[in-house]
């Protein structure tokens, strides 16, 4: 288990390495890199000596190596237009999104673990097909059209729910629903899958054999075994879907969070602050995956005891 | 080509026609009709999609109060066409997920090729390439691509490629890895093949079909990308119309003039379903087929 832990660390240290790396190069590519460091509406005067303050007379590996350095000691750079650290400006944005994400993924879980249980094993009958139905249209209605209609529906003709911001329980319920929509989807094929696999096991026929109900023998011995499979899908599935889907659904209504600044900053050109942006959420997605492969490798108890082995 | 090798090949397509579920055979007169669409409409459009006509703005759709029968569909803040904006939106909006799912299927099935029959320090690499790409939601490398390069069409088109490579590079490797171990390709190399020869002429076409689902159920998700960066405005960028961006913008005069967003958001949704739908039924089949051997 610890060579295990030891392994997914390295594994994530490295992944985070090769993001900033490429940040880096992308930027420098872009062209001039005081343009974009600084903004525009500079003399030529000014522009030298930007660049030679930061040092951009250097080659590309010295510099290369001071943003390392410079990235390692937590000093990420001014916004051009708020003229504020970077770092202030994410870290404001952070709770708003967790607040977000967490509602979505607990609807999601709430929906569609019972509809995807529902869909394995009424799955020749009409509820079976009815589940499945919702989870096809989830998976064809794009989340900003979902997020478009519910505003045309239930805030302009209905007159029901607020738009734009954070401010009240009530905010929370269209931009909750518009990112829930393709988890539920997902998620619901997955469970199905996972239980349709776990269905025909030996050990199923067995707990009812012993004549345990069949509650039960779906939930204690289907389900929990099923979980295990899903885990590791939640993890790289879900956390992917859930980034992009905050991307659009914050900016849509204007929710203060992390994907709405990503979405502003990119539109703006405001380039450390979508540098960072998109910096810190990729490693809070892959922190994110490598805790569910731990999760995943301490919940299996096969895997878990041929890594003590 | 002789009748004795088509009618088996016939009679497998009625087979695999008879196999489809009505849902399915919805999708496909719904992804013919868009395709026709797509590639005619823009031919009989009424008007330039770009033309505005600022007496006509705002018009509702023939059939309400104030229609303009000029405008079948009726027209955008600035007097556009909407019916002439759409058909060439979606003729864009697919031309840019087909050009980019290419892209990607070259990309990809190239690199996953190399890493296979190459192996060694190669594949290591290409695979760790594979590994942060999976890792990092195509959305935030998206984003921070067209912020930096601009959103030209031919920017547009790079990052709706790489948005699927990895899957290509993965499939293929897999395929690979397996075939190198078969006699065939042992016999290929005693023979006296060498390995570009190996991979073009032998391994290749063992793996189209993987490839072919896969390109399919990928264009979906390029079509969705696409919409949403242009939804964004990071996309395409105006005046040219793609069903994305005619949603972005329309979003504004939502409350008044709803049909500027129903119209290209309704294309939207069948085109991903109609294509969606495909790609499962193609995956469904080949596995079936695989499954059989």
């Amino acid at each position: 288990m610890l060579t295990y832990t030891l392994r997914t660390l390295v594994r994530m240290a490295l992944t985070f390495f090769v993001i900033v790396t490429l940040v880096f190069f992308a930027t420098r590519l872009s062209g001039n890199a005081i343009d974009f460091l600084a903004g525009e509406g500079m003399t030529q005067r000014d522009r030298e000596i930007l660049i030679r303050y930061y040092e951009l007379d250097r080659s590309i590996w010295d510099q290369y190596l001071a943003f390392l350095r410079a990235f390692l000691d937590g000093n990420f750079g001014l916004s051009f237009i708020e003229r504020r650290p970077v770092i202030q400006i994410v870290v404001e944005r952070l709770w708003p999104s967790a607040q977000l994400l967490l509602s979505a993924i607990g609807l999601t879980l709430v929906v569609a673990l019972p509809l995807g249980v529902i869909a394995a094993i009424w799955r020749k009958h009409w509820l079976g097909s009815a589940a499945m139905v919702v989870a096809f249209l989830g998976y064809a209605v794009p989340n900003f059209i979902l997020a478009v209609v519910m505003v045309l529906v239930f805030a302009y003709w209905l007159n029901w729910l607020p738009v734009v911001g954070n401010g009240t329980p009530l905010h929370f319920i269209m931009p909750t629903l518009a990112m829930s929509g393709v988890l539920i989807a997902a998620l619901t094929r997955f469970t199905r899958n996972a239980m349709l696999d776990v269905l025909g096991q030996d050990f199923m026929r067995t707990a009812r054999a012993k004549g345990l109900p069949e509650r039960a023998v779906i939930l204690r011995h289907g389900l929990r075994n099923a979980s295990i499979t899903l885990l590791s899908v939640i993890g790289l599935q879900i956390a992917g879907l859930a980034a992009s889907g905050s991307v659009v659904v914050e900016s849509i209504f204007a929710w203060p969070g992390i994907g709405d600044l990503l979405v502003s900053s990119a539109i703006r050109r405001d380039y450390p602050v979508l540098q960072f942006g998109v910096i810190t959420v990729a490693i809070a997605v892959i922190v994110i995956n490598a805790a569910i492969d731990l999760a995943y490798a301490w919940a299996d108890p096969r895997l878990r005891h041929q890594l003590k082995g | 080509m002789s009748m004795a090798l088509n009618i088996p090949a016939s009679s497998a397509l009625r087979r695999m026609w008879t196999d489809t579920n009505t849902i399915q055979k919805i999708a496909f007169a719904v992804g013919l009709a868009l395709l026709v669409m797509a590639f005619l409409g823009p031919l009989v459009a009424p008007h330039d999609p770009d033309a505005q006509s600022l007496l006509a703005r705002l018009r509702p759709p023939i059939g309400f109060e104030r229609a303009n029968p000029a405008y079948p569909l009726g027209t955008d803040e600035l007097g556009r066409d909407i019916l002439s904006r759409s058909l060439h939106g979606l003729r864009l909006t697919l031309m840019l997920a087909i050009l980019g799912a290419l892209l990607g299927l070259l990309f990809g099935g190239l690199l996953g090729l190399l890493a296979g029959v190459v192996g060694g320090r190669t594949d290591a690499v290409i695979m760790s390439a594979v590994d942060t790409q999976i890792a990092v939601p195509f959305t935030l490398i998206a984003l921070f691509t067209l912020a930096i390069f601009g959103s030209s069409l031919q920017v547009m088109v790079i990052v709706l490629g790489l948005a699927g490579w990895e899957q290509y590079a993965r499939i293929v490797r897999g395929d690979v890895r397996r075939l190198m171990h078969l006699p065939f390709i042992e016999a290929a190399r005693a023979a006296g093949a060498g390995p570009r020869r190996i991979a073009f002429t032998h391994l290749l076409p063992n793996i189209v079909s993987p490839l072919v689902v896969q390109f399919t159920l990928s264009l979906s998700n390029i079509v969705l990308l696409e919409s949403t960066l242009s939804f964004l405005g990071l996309g395409v960028q105006p005046p040219t119309a793609t069903l994305g961006s005619m949603v972005g913008i329309g979003r504004d005069y939502m409350p008044t003039a709803p049909w500027i967003v129903i119209v290209p958001a309704l294309l939207i949704v069948l085109l991903t379903f109609a294509v969606q739908v495909v790609g499962d039924w193609l995956r469904d089949s080949v596995d079936v087929r695989l499954r059989a051997r």
